[in-house]
């Protein structure tokens, strides 16, 4: 029972940050029905931009909760720029373009940055510091769930309820979904939709850097390539909840970190990667829709 | 009763290319057309008219495949090609590069050319279920390839002198003028050999001297090809005095059909489409 | 802006654009500040400051947004432009090259460059350009699947792998030789590329993507994992070199054959390959590329046009896999990473999708350049990834357009 809770947890802790990341390639999909390749990477830039300001701090000596919540916010702000940057220079240019084309400019973004971090900072893995403090109230149930995973969980959980407030009540949340339904319509009813782009990348970006912060801390180690397979992971949790639909990225993100928590607890941890890439398969081609996603009836 | 029905349907049908029974189509909750009959007879012009989203583009995509009627019959009469079968074929749910290959060829509402090929090209893509040339006779172009090759090109390239655009045969389609582009849909449809021939909206966007120049085309292309034509328009000069009968869809059903004359005088007709009040 | 304005002077667009740049130079300074200066040692405890780079990177960035605002100005008169004409307009490179003037002597010169090569030049150099030449036959390939049926393929090199480890593992245990698998491993490539097309390719363009990228993935993972069949991550040593009626030769003389036996098969792809693509297959390829839709409402199977194209392309690359294995001698699952894919992916769109010549020329960009700029290898991953995008927002039909036929038509039938 408390291996199985422990899988649970874990699996709960690694959902929600597959979660994170998701929310950014479904909102993004939502609005312009492009792959943000280079989402991944964004998340890696937020792990990094932690990394960098826990560093100096720690060399300041500051305590390691404020360390947390300053890293938190400094690089929810630089992913967001980057987030935001990104579109203006590889997507913006597109919008007209074929189908392809930004998907490709979006590979190359990836590409892009990722060599980017390896040359400016460095190749190897690099030690996150340890900013998640053992609480002593988490002592009887340390065994299978430890202070960082329930620092995960809630901050997750918290920054997803914030993010169903601000789209349900807010006008820039309506504006928002307004456009991600007809973007044309949205234009002609006196949308920005530029704006409502942009807004979509830095809200995007932000919930990516969260999530690159506390997974660095969680884990302990970061580098420059860890965008790619944390991308690739959060866009078939996205897939799995159904593209496009914000409760369905949490609970895609939700299965399969259970899904890889359960499967390496229980058949081999060997396969860990290969259970993502077999679900995102299988969802892909039994219910391209997804979970909780509507089959949208082609056009003609 | 049944027995009554039957008859009655066998005996239009065979004097039909194409004949559709009951055809309800559901999307969801939203009803978008329920039970539609509807026939056309070999060399008839037959229209489908009615205002916008009644339902006239989804018919058209449940009877070449695009879609699955929820319910009802789409039965065809081939009449060229390989052997007449005359108790028809049922192409509901049929895929829709079958039917097209049985002879039913479409044009779309919202031009649908291939824009990075030539014009000459896109028709020769209407010749593509009619030849056979595999990978390895590509690859080898032996004799046999070659002359299907160039019987292609003649072929198309006639199609396009059809449509009077012989002079813009190397033209990339995206290039082309919109009232080309319509014209070039025709062409690449032709090509295909069909008995039915379905244009969605052919004359939209076009001034007038382009409609008659439409119109006359359809009626030259009926005469030459011994094609039946089914056409949605909203242009009511034009179907008044090209089409044999007139059918009028109204939230996806049919609420009138017959003659031009008939469906004119049709107060169910002037009312859908001058409002409930148009006494008033 | 400076459109809307034509009677501007054009330094007055000059000084826009430098005031521009200059704003796009602070914003990116200020934004790579963190990462370009700052290193920190969370071990030790120490941070390094490297200010010299901030320095660095504004001047860059500064150059690099002038002209990029000087070529978006370009591309947006040039679009204007060509809603107003026509006739298009191609470049100087592929008009010099679609000239037969031009092109016929400069085919037989290179033909003859090509023949000639390894008694020229070193074995060093000739190695380098079977790699080069392998990636000829990689983007070919790739280029039917995306340049001409437009299916976005991210695992392509997938197919790579099956073609390598299949000629490792039979060499390995039943001591088959080369020409033996060659044609087997060019099935297997075909096969492999059916039985993972059949049930993605009814997925639209970038779940087709995304699909594919995955199942990459899942075979790197499992030769990765899976060591009891494909030995694991240290992979399959002491290959065979291709035999030659059992003569033995040395590593020169090896390097010189597998050159001309690459040599013999770039030109078969490139006949094969020219050859499809003008016909009724090619066009059919085309047209689904264009527009699904139409396409099969044309009468064209989407299905079958598709797994043609896609398991076409995976014997292409299945071949070349053997190619490699053979020439290497060795191979472990690191050859064959997503990497790889978007370099091959990169050859196609630099070179222009759907153009022969066009991914000819970007293979030898793509693989030569580096080569010989070893000063920038470094960098090479990073300018690679900055091209893409470059080459999809200023220059999206690649270096070549590809050219569509002009028919001849007979004038007696046409009447």
């Amino acid at each position: 029972m408390e291996y199985f809770l422990q899988l649970f947890f874990g699996g709960l802790s690694r959902g929600s940050v597959y979660a994170l990341i998701a929310l950014g390639y479904t909102m993004v999909y939502g609005i312009i029905e492009l792959i943000n390749f280079a989402h991944g990477e964004i998340y890696m830039i937020g792990a990094f931009m932690g990394l960098i300001v826990a560093g100096v701090l720690t060399a300041l000596g500051w305590p390691a909760l404020s360390i947390l919540a300053i890293a938190l916010v400094v690089s929810v702000l630089y992913s967001a720029a980057y987030g935001y940057t990104v579109e203006k220079i590889a997507y913006k240019p597109l919008r007209s373009a074929p189908r392809l084309a930004p998907l490709i400019s979006a590979i190359g973004m990836s590409i892009l940055l990722q060599n980017y971090i390896m040359l400016a900072q460095t190749p190897d893995f690099l030690p996150f510091p340890r900013l998640i403090p053992e609480l002593a109230f988490m002592e009887p149930v340390s065994n299978y769930l430890g202070t960082s995973d329930m620092f995960i969980i809630v901050t997750s959980l918290v920054v997803m309820v914030a993010l169903t407030l601000f789209i349900k009540f807010t006008r820039m949340g309506k504006a928002m979904r307004a456009t991600a339904q007809n973007r044309k319509m949205a234009m002609l009813v006196g949308v920005n939709v530029d704006q409502v782009i942009s807004v979509t990348f830095i809200i995007g970006s932000s919930l990516a850097a969260v999530g690159g912060v506390l997974i660095a801390a969680h884990v302990g180690q970061i580098n420059f390539a860890i965008g790619f397979l944390a991308g690739i992971k959060a866009f078939t949790a996205a897939v799995l909840g159904g593209i496009g639909s914000i409760p369905g990225a949490v609970l895609g993100g939700l299965v399969l970190g259970w899904t890889e928590s359960f499967a390496t607890g229980y058949v081999s941890s060997d396969y860990e990667d290969v259970f993502a890439f077999l679900l995102l398969v299988v969802i892909l081609i039994f219910r391209p829709a997804g979970l909780l996603g509507k089959q949208r009836a082609q056009k003609v | 009763m049944g027995q009554g029905m039957n008859e009655a349907t066998n005996r239009s049908a065979e004097s039909a290319v194409l004949s559709v029974r009951n055809v309800s189509m559901n999307f969801g909750g939203l009803r978008a057309l329920s039970e539609v009959d509807l026939d056309v007879r070999p060399g008839e012009v037959v229209a489908l008219i009615g205002p916008n989203g009644a339902g006239k583009t989804t018919f058209f995509n449940c009877i070449t495949g695009i879609y699955t009627p929820t319910g009802g019959e789409v039965t065809a009469y081939p009449r060229t090609g390989k052997p007449k079968r005359p108790e028809g074929i049922r192409i509901n749910g049929m895929r829709t590069n079958l039917v097209c290959e049985l002879g039913m060829a479409r044009t779309f509402q919202n031009i649908r050319l291939f824009p990075s090929m030539t014009a000459l090209e896109n028709v020769m893509i209407g010749r593509h279920c009619r030849t056979k040339t595999g990978i390895l006779g590509a690859v080898l172009r032996g004799a046999a390839t070659r002359r299907e090759e160039q019987e292609v090109v003649d072929k198309s390239f006639e199609m396009l002198t059809k449509v009077g655009l012989e002079k813009l045969a190397n033209e990339y389609a995206r290039n082309l003028p919109y009232g080309a582009q319509r014209r070039l849909e025709i062409a690449r449809a032709l090509a295909t050999e069909p008995f039915l021939l379905l244009l969605d909206e052919p004359a939209a966007g076009m001034n007038p001297q382009e409609t008659e120049e439409l119109k006359q085309m359809v009626i030259r292309i009926r005469e030459e090809f011994k094609v039946s034509v089914l056409l949605i328009e909203h242009d009511m000069k034009m179907v008044m005095s090209l089409s044999d009968r007139i059918y009028v869809m109204e939230y996806g059903r049919i609420i009138s059909t017959g003659t031009p004359k008939q469906v004119g005088e049709d107060p169910q007709v002037i009312r859908a489409y001058l409002g409930e009040d148009s006494d008033a | 802006m400076a459109q809307a304005n034509p009677i501007q002077h054009p330094t007055q667009h000059v000084i826009q654009h430098v005031k521009q740049a200059f704003v796009a130079a602070i914003w990116l300074a200020f934004l790579t500040l963190p990462i370009m200066v700052i290193r920190v040692d969370t071990v030790e405890k120490t941070v390094t400051w490297r200010w010299m780079n901030l320095a660095y990177m504004a001047l860059g960035s500064f150059v690099l947004a002038l002209a990029w605002y000087c070529m978006m100005e370009r591309r947006d008169q040039s679009q204007a432009r060509k809603d107003l004409e026509t006739v298009e307009r191609d470049s100087a490179l592929s008009r010099f090259l679609s000239d037969p003037r031009f092109a016929k002597p400069l085919m037989a010169f290179g033909l003859l460059v090509a023949a000639g090569f390894p008694w020229f030049f070193s074995m060093y150099q000739t190695n380098i350009l079977v790699s080069a030449l392998i990636y000829v036959v990689l983007g070919l390939g790739l280029n039917i699947t995306v340049g001409l049926a437009g299916l976005l393929d991210l695992g392509y090199v997938a197919f790579y792998a099956v073609g390598a480890y299949t000629y490792a593992l039979l060499n390995h245990h039943f001591q088959l030789g080369f020409w033996t698998v060659l044609p087997l491993g060019a099935v297997l490539g075909a096969f492999f590329g059916i039985l993972l097309g059949f049930p993605v390719l009814r997925l639209r363009g970038d779940y087709l993507a995304i699909v594919t990228l995955g199942f990459g993935q899942i075979i790197r993972l499992v030769l990765e994992n899976w060591s009891a069949f494909s030995f694991g991550p240290s992979g399959i040593s002491n290959i065979d070199r291709p035999g030659l009626f059992g003569i033995t030769y040395s590593v020169e003389q090896a390097t010189t054959y597998m050159y001309y036996i690459m040599l013999a098969l770039v030109l078969l792809t490139i006949f094969v390959t020219a050859r499809l693509k003008d016909s009724r297959i090619g066009r059919a390829w085309l047209a689904l590329r264009e527009d699904e839709i139409a396409c099969q409402a044309m009468g064209i199977d989407n299905t079958r046009a598709k797994l043609m194209a896609f398991s076409l392309g995976a014997t292409l690359a299945a071949l070349m896999g053997v190619v490699f294995a053979a020439k290497t001698t060795f191979i472990n699952p690191a050859s064959f990473t997503f990497m790889e894919s978007a370099m091959i992916l990169a050859i196609v769109v630099l070179g222009g999708m759907g153009s022969v010549l066009g991914v000819i020329l970007g293979a030898f960009l793509l693989m030569l350049l580096p080569e010989y700029l070893r000063a920038f290898s470094e960098y090479r991953m990073l300018i690679f990834g900055f091209t893409m995008v470059l080459i999809m927002v200023f220059r999206p039909q690649g270096l070549v357009r590809a050219k569509r036929k002009v028919y001849k038509i007979n004038v007696e039938q046409a009447g």
